[in-house]
């Protein structure tokens, strides 16, 4: 095993610990703090008797176009606000005033103008994603190498040429600077999504262990599905980061 | 190719930049400048005389306020295929390979990939750069990323090839010897080649005929032909012609500088 990997586990297990160690040392029942063994069994019991799977389902959805929507507009905004100082002008108050207004209070008007289902999440957790991703690739497309634009000049590139073949690459690494943030985000925005009112979801399911099951342990054990939700998505986001990026 | 292609002509070449609310910038004035097809020129002058300008003047990046430039008698309207541009820092692009790079001004001209692949395999010999075509430009040497640049201004054949302080951040020896494998590039292929230089000796040792500018705003000072034997070495460079070309050279600096 590397080394890294090691202090990974070491670190896994030194949280671990320390959780348990809260919880004996201050003496806390199982519906305030319980221990970490009782949520890891609580999490494998809800995921074997689909308790969770459904209300996991339905976040990942959420989070899924909720990032594409988000990362979309933010690409396409951001590529506007890098090239154009104009647009940049008009358009940025606006984008800061959309990011400064906390996402916990938009979502119940987002909720009511786009009802209960799908589409309200969607467009709060795209909302959310919208932002980082936009002004990294504003910042990204603002410093690629003007040196380089000039070959692409004295080479007749088409805008079309330039933008594919330097400006796209040119921006990535900052690209994907948003795209990490963006994601953690787009589970953000769906978990506040379902609290301002839903059906079915991981924040729906905290809600109802909490109040009307009192199951702590299984309200930990959607915090903990979330997280590892959080955890994942991230993965991939860097891996994609990776193979695109890739050697430099 | 066909040494009667790729003639430089300029005449009376003026450029200045004017902001709103400012004095205009004059960088070129009255500039006349005649390089003949499959001829060797090089370009020398004081420190931000507008030497630079004048080079992307030919290429087409910059369009003068005054005069015309043509090549082969048709005026200079743009960045044209027919002349090839290297400039002081290599400027590959550092997501792709070496091959990828030289093969850029294909891809944007919209050539097949296999055609590519073999024009791409030609000129990286021409340049002896063929192990390295896998390579990222990052791990390439300087000189071999001068060299890579070299290649991919030659990759669509140019008529005339412009070169700006192509060595300048090379060292010595490094900078002799690409000096040296220029002459020979140039020896085979026979296109007029225009060298932006601030070194005297490398002047003399690729010039047919060594353009002197004056400051700024910039035209000729003067033409010196250097008559050196061909082909051209190292060694050459201890013969009394160069010297005293050498001299005639720095007076003509010296002149404008005072």
């Amino acid at each position: 095993m590397r080394s890294s990997t090691l202090l990974s586990v070491a670190g896994a297990l030194a949280f671990l610990t320390l959780w348990k160690l809260v919880v004996v040392v201050g003496g806390y029942p199982d519906f305030i703090l319980p221990p970490p063994e009782t949520v890891a069994v609580r999490l494998v019991e809800a995921w074997a008797s689909g308790q969770i799977a459904p209300h996991a389902a339905a976040t990942l959805v959420e989070i899924g176009l909720g990032f594409a929507a988000g990362a979309a507009l933010g690409l396409v905004a951001g590529y506007g606000l890098g090239r154009s100082a104009l647009v940049a002008k008009v358009f940025s108050p606006y984008l800061v005033a959309a990011q400064a207004t906390p996402i916990l209070a938009l979502a119940p008007v987002l909720a009511l103008w786009f009802g209960p289902g799908l589409l309200g999440k969607v467009v709060i957790a795209a909302l959310i994603v919208f932002f980082p991703v936009a002004v990294s690739t504003m910042v990204g497309i603002r410093t690629v190498d003007a040196r380089l634009l000039e070959l692409g000049r004295s080479l007749r590139a088409t805008r079309r040429q330039v933008l594919l073949t330097l400006e796209i690459p040119g921006a990535l690494p900052s690209i994907f600077g948003g795209l990490r943030i963006g994601i953690t985000l787009a589970v953000v925005g769906a978990i506040v999504g379902e609290w301002a009112g839903a059906e079915r979801g991981l924040g729906v399911l905290v809600n109802i262990a909490r109040g009307s099951l009192f199951d702590i342990p299984l309200m930990f054990a959607t915090l903990v599905t979330i997280a590892a939700f959080g955890v994942v998505l991230y993965l991939v986001v860097v891996l994609v980061e990776r193979r695109l990026v890739g050697a430099r | 190719m066909d040494s009667t292609r790729g003639r430089i002509d300029l005449v009376d070449i003026a450029l200045s930049f004017s902001k709103p609310g400012k004095l205009p910038f004059h960088v070129l004035d009255g500039l006349n400048l005649h390089v003949a097809a499959g001829e060797i020129v090089t370009l020398i002058g004081p420190n931000g005389c507008g030497k630079s300008t004048l080079l992307r003047v030919i290429a087409g990046l910059l369009r003068p306020s005054g005069g015309t430039a043509t090549l082969d008698d048709t005026p200079i309207s743009g960045p044209d295929p027919r002349i090839g541009l290297v400039f002081q820092e290599s400027r590959l692009l550092p997501w792709r390979t070496v091959a990828a790079n030289v093969g850029y001004p294909l891809e944007l001209a919209g050539v097949s990939r296999r055609e590519r692949e073999e024009q791409v395999a030609l000129v990286l010999d021409r340049v002896g750069l063929s192990s390295a075509a896998a390579t990222m430009p990052g791990q390439l040497s300087g000189g071999m990323r001068q060299r890579a640049a070299l290649a991919r201004a030659l990759v669509l054949e140019p008529e005339v090839l412009l070169l700006d302080e192509p060595f300048s951040a090379l060292d010595a020896i490094t900078r002799d010897r690409f000096n040296v494998e220029l002459l020979e590039l140039w020896g085979r292929l026979r296109t007029t080649i225009i060298v932006v230089t601030h070194s005297i000796p490398e002047a003399i040792f690729l010039g047919d005929r060594v353009v002197v500018l004056s400051s700024r705003p910039a035209h000729v000072v003067a033409e010196i032909p250097i008559s050196l034997t061909s082909p051209r070495t190292i060694d050459a460079m201890d013969q009394a012609v160069v010297s005293s070309a050498a001299r005639t050279i720095r007076a003509h600096l010296d002149e404008d500088a005072a």
